[in-house]
């Protein structure tokens, strides 16, 4: 039997293999919807269209991890201007300047090997 | 739960495992045997009693099988709802619903973890999830941490307020001879201690034990023939806002908001009634949080509310008086320390920590990453 559904996973690393982050876009609710899915979570529908996002967005909550060994590093929610919250991570500032409500935009970041590529930040005035 | 009445059930029989650091060897399900028999012996009863069994754990994938052979029983009715730390306060209302219709009558709920032996990473299968997994947050620490950041930046709370709740639930361990920690700790000495996740040190976050236990739920009547003073499920109430703390809808109100209010409703009682309080505090900002969200104080003075020495022994408010996920014990899935304590409390069988004509304990189950959230109201046969 043949697959009735792309995986929205799949989808969206191929969107950041070509430097895009994508988002889906519920019609039936009128918001759009992260992480992908197959289904609208605020409608129940099943159609749900592929945006691709500007890559604006600003910092809604921020931490540093201090791992037992290495060098700190940032962990945020990012809100993107479209309406859609991710986890990312705000590079190019010390990971203890980061600031909630601080202007942040996309860059793809390749990490090697088999991991695929995902998407992290940069404040905009640095871009 | 509109369906729950108010009285209905209780908790008989309590009663802890070993905790700490247990025997080299011991099992998952030879903790929550050993709860077993003692939370029965507790109220009077015995195996032969037992019809309804419940139990969760982060270590045995069919653990409610694994106890009823481990018991030797066969019980007519089954739970093992697994949602976190809180699955045992969902366990007690369904037991409730299950002896309501005649499912059961003699409901044990049963816990058991030995993460601190084996290693956190052996207890938990790590799950990979393709959004937050490729950041490296350290959960679910860096989870709270995030909600801690917004608590502090939307309302000024401070790491001195959160360093508060760790002094407080210290001051509390002191009194329990069970606890794990036995040294004093100051505001200095939380906020020095080393960072994890910040806002968070060490000393913000709940500790790895082993632990476990069990409760003993009937029917309101078959209580009244028992051994010890009953304490009544008054009210409960749930709520689940998400999974992962990237989908928390706003990450300064909890789901403890909805399942608050629904248990109070059905406990036809308010916050200014409730004698002790018990809550999930797994990290420091969950105090904060759910003190808020379940109407101890308005939201965003959480921070002020604790200093102070407020929520202490010495306090205006019995705030985890069994020293907490912080300092008593935390074995990975804390909810049903929870209700041991606040029927101790009931009972008046607290010694030094006692809280003095305690007729109404609130508990406060959290699960996952502030996802799910349960709140029981237990009171004494005054309260009925």
């Amino acid at each position: 039997m043949q697959a009735e559904v792309q995986s929205p996973l799949r989808v969206y690393l191929d969107h950041l293999e070509r430097g895009e982050l994508a988002y889906q876009f519920s019609l039936a609710a009128g918001r759009p919807v992260f992480f992908p899915r197959v289904l609208c979570p605020f409608t129940g529908s099943d159609q749900l269209e592929w945006r691709v996002s500007a890559g604006i967005g600003t910092v809604y909550a921020t931490t540093v991890v201090h791992p037992p060994e290495g060098a700190p590093y940032n962990v945020a929610l990012i809100d993107c201007d479209e309406g859609f919250r991710m986890m990312s991570r705000v590079e190019e500032v010390a990971p203890d300047k980061v600031r909630i409500g601080m202007r942040v935009r996309f860059r793809l970041h390749r990490p090697g090997g088999d991991e695929p590529p995902y998407p992290v930040f940069v404040p905009v005035e640095a871009a | 739960m509109d369906g729950l009445k108010r009285g209905s059930a209780a908790i008989v029989g309590v009663a802890e495992s070993d905790l700490g650091q247990v025997a080299d060897g011991l099992s998952v399900i030879d903790l929550m045997a050993q709860g077993t028999k003692r939370a029965l012996n507790d109220c009077g009863l015995s195996l032969k009693d037992v019809d309804g069994l419940f139990s969760a754990t982060a270590q045995s994938r069919l653990s409610v099988l694994a106890l009823a052979e481990y018991l030797g029983i066969s019980p007519a009715f089954l739970g093992s709802t697994i949602v976190g730390g809180s699955s045992f306060e969902y366990h007690v209302a369904h037991a409730m619903g299950a002896i309501a219709l005649g499912l059961c009558n003699v409901a044990v709920i049963a816990y058991g973890s030995t993460q601190r032996s084996i290693g956190r990473k052996q207890a938990t299968v790590r799950e990979i999830n393709p959004y937050e997994t490729p950041f490296k947050p350290f959960m679910p620490t860096s989870a709270y941490a995030l909600a801690a950041s917004r608590h502090m930046h939307e309302f000024g709370t401070t790491r001195e307020q959160l360093a508060a709740v760790a002094v407080a639930a210290r001051e509390w361990a002191l009194l329990n001879p069970a606890a794990w920690e036995k040294k004093p700790l100051t505001i200095e000495g939380v906020l020095s201690s080393r960072m994890v996740s910040y806002p968070f040190t060490v000393r913000d976050c709940c500790l790895v034990t082993d632990g476990g236990g069990a409760i003993v739920v009937t029917s309101a009547q078959r209580a009244r023939s028992l051994k010890k003073p009953t304490a009544y499920v008054l009210g409960f109430g749930q709520s689940v806002t998400h999974a992962s703390i990237s989908n928390m809808p706003d990450l300064t109100v909890t789901g403890a908001l909805a399942a608050g209010k629904a248990a109070y409703k059905m406990a036809k009682l308010d916050p200014p009634d409730v004698d002790a309080v018990e809550l999930y505090d797994a990290f420091t900002i969950n105090t904060i949080l759910f003190l808020e969200d379940l109407g101890f104080c308005k939201k965003g003075e959480g921070g002020a509310f604790v200093e102070g020495g407020r929520i202490g022994p010495s306090g205006q408010l019995a705030v985890n008086t069994n020293g907490g996920g912080l300092s008593y014990c935390h074995p990975g899935m804390y909810g049903l320390l929870l209700l041991i304590e606040a029927v101790r409390q009931l009972r008046g069988e607290c010694g030094a920590r006692q809280v003095r004509d305690c007729e109404v304990a609130l508990t406060h189950g959290n699960g996952g990453v502030l996802s799910s959230q349960a709140t029981i109201i237990l009171g004494t046969e005054a309260t009925l």
